[in-house]
């Protein structure tokens, strides 16, 4: 799960981490309320979940009323990367003296965080990394927690000024208590400040959790926007099924991650184009299966549905029972064709036989199957 | 013989009275497996499975009282790593966790601890173990697979049962098939279960099934080409992924270039891996090599 910079920045601030004042706003006229209120030169940040919003006219500075609602409106007629500007974060404009990029990041290859810092903040970090930039990242081992030592090489290592290591310690260290307590996978302050008054203070904020441990932050829950994910992703979020919205036709249900993108591929290599993927994971039964089906009838661009399964914990009586159970409730009209195998297959393909489904015996042949029905529906419709 | 267990091991089940547990520790038990014991807190003095198999209350009173040091374990996520960290300290020599979702910091510092003691984790989000004929650990369907001289590894649950079963109906069979796990964080990777299979006199080929993500199989490649003498071949999926996806396994995503399933074989053919473009090649593949 993705934060927005304002739902982070929220989050800074329970953990004391200083950030500007500000506000969200979602539109002009609060957008220029909250510059009343601050009595400074603001700074108008859109609100999307992707990097280079400065790039594309994201981030603006607003000296004057008239300036602010000009560029608030401007800025929520933008799209950045695809993803339509819906809100507006107005906050003080800080006056900037020095730079820097601190992070903790899961390093997921080596299995513990690495404390990240650099000189250069501010910038695309990835980009500055390969421009060769320096960049020190230190391991912190987990059972340990982030030691002080650390977090004094570090302010060593980007040059930080004395005076303000003690400030940074402290910050430092309430990042690290916040990438901890919230399960988080990433915590960047991009860039850290040291501003004209003489303060440490995050202009940006980005947080990832994990979200395998998202059942133990209900509070977090309440930061999950709708606008973030498309409307039949939070449908099947909310049915616990990993679902991708592809570009294609062909509506995909497999059981395990693995088997899913064996089917993309397949699908893919056959000239055919999946409309999803679609994991209902191990185990389900037969009300998750329905749910399964639901999601991709909703999709109206779905022509025809593959539904393959090698049942191992998932028993493949149960799938048909789900699939049934669809079909009885709201007619399923649209081609549908089934490949069972493993746990109970032959009880499963039993239950189909007066279904209407298209019951497939191997995964060569559901696959040959959908793509040419998926193919004579595109030039039917 | 099988890698890390054989026929006979005796096995404790943790979680063996919830719903997986005691469905999987049953057709565990009638595949032949050698389930001594369980293990649930607060069940402790029950018998479970027909009143055949004692429930205690700790892993290290299972053990004590069975002499067991192998456990597959069923606990839900939100406990997982609780029951990982008890088998660490009783001294679990093999643990296979089958559990899915596990929280990525849980399991970091479930490694961290590992690092400091002798026990081998298979997984977490692994389908488990299975030698043909002679034990079955975790969730693979046992009818999936006859004995052979193939090895086994895939970081895939059902996608491994399809390809076995496949190469067994092709006329092939399994020595061992094991999945390391699902998940980006994992206890063992590839290349521990590649040497178990180097030194393993019964396996006489090895098959690879691989996934985009991580650099689980870059891994394996440098080490094949390094320390594996027998014939070894690989199959990749996810060539059809989008880029920063998550496709469902959380190991499963493309964070930068070198995870994608065309770098990936690249990194293998390069090792001198033999590779298959469809599950349908592999059985020739097998034969060629």
């Amino acid at each position: 799960m993705r934060f927005f910079e304002y739902q982070a920045k929220n989050i800074f601030d329970r953990f004391n981490i200083p950030i500007p004042r500000g506000r969200i706003a979602l539109n002009a006229v609060i957008a220029d309320h909250i510059h009343d209120e601050l009595k400074t030169d603001v700074v108008i940040k859109a609100q999307v979940l992707a990097g280079g919003r400065g790039k594309a006219g994201g981030v603006r500075l607003a000296k004057s009323s008239d300036q602010v609602e000009d560029l608030s409106t401007e800025i929520l007629g933008l799209t950045i990367k695809g993803l339509p500007v819906r809100k507006i974060l107005v906050e003080e404009a800080v006056r900037i003296r020095q730079e820097y990029f601190l992070a903790i990041v899961l390093d997921k290859d080596r299995g513990f965080p690495l404390l990240m810092a650099s000189k250069f903040g501010g910038i695309d970090i990835e980009n500055a990394a390969q421009a060769g930039e320096k960049i020190i990242s230190l391991p912190v081992n987990p059972l340990i927690g982030l030691l002080e030592y650390q977090v004094r090489t570090v302010a060593l290592a980007i040059e930080l000024p004395k005076e303000f290591w003690e400030e940074f310690n402290r910050i430092t260290i309430s990042l690290w208590k916040l990438f901890c307590e919230i399960d988080a996978d990433i915590v960047e302050i991009n860039p850290l400040v040291i501003s004209e008054n003489n303060g440490l203070i995050a202009l940006d904020a980005k947080i990832s959790v994990d979200d395998n441990a998202l059942f133990r932050h209900p509070e977090l829950i309440e930061y999950y926007d709708l606008d973030v994910e498309d409307r039949i992703e939070y449908q099947a979020k909310k049915f616990g099924l990993a679902y991708i919205k592809l570009s294609g036709n062909i509506g995909c249900m497999v059981n395990g991650a693995g088997l899913a993108m064996a089917t993309l591929d397949l699908i893919q290599d056959q000239g055919g184009k999946p409309a999803n993927f679609l994991d209902i994971g191990g185990g389900a039964n037969a009300e998750k299966v329905a749910s399964g089906l639901k999601i991709l009838l909703m999709d109206r661009r779905v022509k025809v549905v593959l539904v393959n399964i090698f049942g191992g914990i998932t028993r493949c009586d149960e799938v048909a029972r789900g699939l049934l159970a669809v079909q009885k409730e709201n007619n399923v009209e649209l081609p549908l064709i089934v490949r069972l195998a493993g746990t109970h297959a032959a009880e499963g393909m039993n239950l189909l036989q007066q279904s209407g489904f298209i019951v497939a015996g191997t995964i060569a042949e559901a696959i040959k199957n959908c793509v040419l029905i998926s193919k004579k529906s595109k030039r039917a419709s | 013989m099988s890698i890390l267990v054989k026929s006979g091991t005796p096995i404790l089940v943790q979680g063996i009275t919830g719903k997986e547990g005691s469905f999987h520790a049953r057709a565990m038990l009638d595949y032949g497996t050698c389930i001594v014991a369980g293990v649930t807190p607060g069940k402790g003095g029950d018998w479970v499975l027909d009143g055949k198999i004692p429930v205690f209350d700790t892993v290290r009173a299972a053990m004590e009282a069975t002499g067991a040091r192998t456990s597959v374990l069923f606990v839900p996520a939100d406990q997982v790593a609780d029951a990982i960290f008890e088998a660490i300290d009783a001294q679990i020599e093999n643990l296979f966790c089958i559990t899915e979702g596990s929280p990525l910091q849980d399991m970091m510092r479930v490694k961290a601890y590992l690092r400091m003691h002798n026990t081998r984790l298979i997984g977490p989000n692994s389908p488990g173990l299975l030698s043909p004929g002679q034990i079955k650990l975790g969730i693979i369907p046992g009818d999936i697979a006859v004995q052979g001289n193939i090895g086994v590894i895939s970081r895939s649950g059902t996608l491994t049962y399809e390809i076995v079963n496949m190469i067994c109906q092709s006329g092939f069979g399994v020595s061992t098939c094991n999945g390391i796990g699902g998940d980006p964080l994992l206890g063992c990777e590839f290349v521990e279960l590649l040497e178990l299979f180097e030194a393993d006199p019964q396996t006489e080929k090895i098959l690879l099934i691989g996934e985009i993500g991580g650099s689980f199989e870059e891994n394996a490649a440098r080490f094949v080409s390094q320390h594996i003498t027998k014939p070894t071949c690989a199959f990749v999926v996810g060539r059809s992924a989008p880029e920063g996806r998550r496709m469902g396994h959380a190991g499963a995503i493309i964070e930068k270039r070198a995870g994608t399933a065309e770098y990936k074989m690249k990194v293998m053919k390069d090792a001198g891996i033999r590779l298959a473009s469809s599950i349908e090649e592999i059985p020739a593949l097998l034969l060629s090599l």
